[in-house]
């Protein structure tokens, strides 16, 4: 069989290029990220004070930003499963390593 | 990204599995679970640290070990590493030809290498300076926490040396993709690990 040449040659369609810059949007986003997360601490222009909360929230929008963007997490119901999975961790996580910190600077301040 | 494919059903992409749909789907939830459980192990890495960051006992301490440049450095190297991944696997599903794959996952490599290389050079530094695992708790968790990553970083680049083969052997098969797919999961996955690395070892410990 002759393959015929014309469905072979491809055609970015609107789907591709949508997907393609919504890649893109998110390596802006997390360089973003980033330059502000650096920019905190050896810009001078944050308060001591704030620089660790800060940080702290610069980095958990820019996880949120790599699980939408680069690993596909989202509220549809297909990836419910693997939401759901996250979540659990996050939980079982916040009641681990929090609880961890709390009881050992507890500790430390006891000492 | 429309709901109305029942094939996207897995957090990677539609890749267009034939027959091997529901297995490829499986596999990839299944790998799922084991990124959660090493999440797990992150985070009490994580932990372990938060509780030992004062823990210095007179020995170098973070603004010692801490080396901006080459935080940055890495952290580019890390991003670039994986948008090239994100690229291996948009020209996988829009069927570029194993070749234009191949580039982008070297890509990927090469720059991970790079990453591997820097960190290591800081390795070299700590030793240099006296900031060995054994001299006090901070250090000892932070060779744990950095090494772990950079130990699941090697190990990445260990599992696309073995796809590289795997794709110039068989060409991307259906199979093929869907291991291409899981390390995909893996190498954006360590990237997030590293998010929280170098804000919360580094920046955090100089802020």
């Amino acid at each position: 069989m002759k393959p015929n040449i014309k469905t072979m040659v491809r055609s970015v369609t609107g789907e591709e290029s949508e997907e393609r810059s919504f890649y893109s949007l998110g390596l802006v986003l997390s360089i973003l990220l980033t330059v502000a997360s650096f920019a905190t601490v050896i810009s001078g222009l944050v308060p001591r004070d704030w620089m660790i909360p800060g940080l702290i929230v610069l980095a958990i929008v820019q996880i949120v930003v790599h699980l939408r963007i680069f690993l596909h997490i989202d509220l549809s119901r297909q990836k419910r499963e693997d939401l759901l999975m996250l979540l659990f961790t996050v939980l079982l996580l916040g009641i681990m390593a929090f609880g961890t910190l709390w009881i050992m600077s507890n500790l430390a301040v006891r000492m | 990204m429309s709901n109305a494919k029942p094939m996207n059903a897995h957090p990677g992409m539609n890749l267009g599995y034939g027959e091997g749909a529901h297995d490829a789907e499986v596999k990839v939830f299944g790998f799922w679970v084991f990124l959660m459980s090493d999440l797990v192990t992150f985070g009490l890495v994580f932990a372990i640290f938060g509780t030992m960051v004062e823990a210095t006992a007179g020995g170098p301490g973070p603004r010692e070990v801490t080396n901006l440049h080459s935080v940055a450095i890495q952290t580019a190297l890390l991003l670039g590493s994986s948008f090239a991944f994100s690229w291996a696997s948009l020209s996988m599903k829009y069927h570029e030809g194993r070749w234009r794959t191949l580039f982008y996952l070297s890509f990927a490599a090469t720059s991970a290498l790079g990453f591997l290389i820097i960190e290591f050079l800081d390795f070299r530094h700590w030793i240099e300076i006296g900031a060995v695992p054994q001299r006090s708790g901070y250090l000892s968790a932070l060779w744990a926490l950095v090494g772990l990553h950079g130990l699941h970083v090697a190990a990445g680049l260990l599992w696309v040396g073995a796809m590289t083969a795997q794709i110039l052997i068989f060409g991307l098969t259906d199979d093929i993709k869907s291991r291409v797919t899981r390390l995909g999961l893996y190498w954006h996955f360590l990237d997030i690990v590293w998010v929280g690395i170098f804000s919360m070892v580094f920046l955090a410990g100089i802020a």
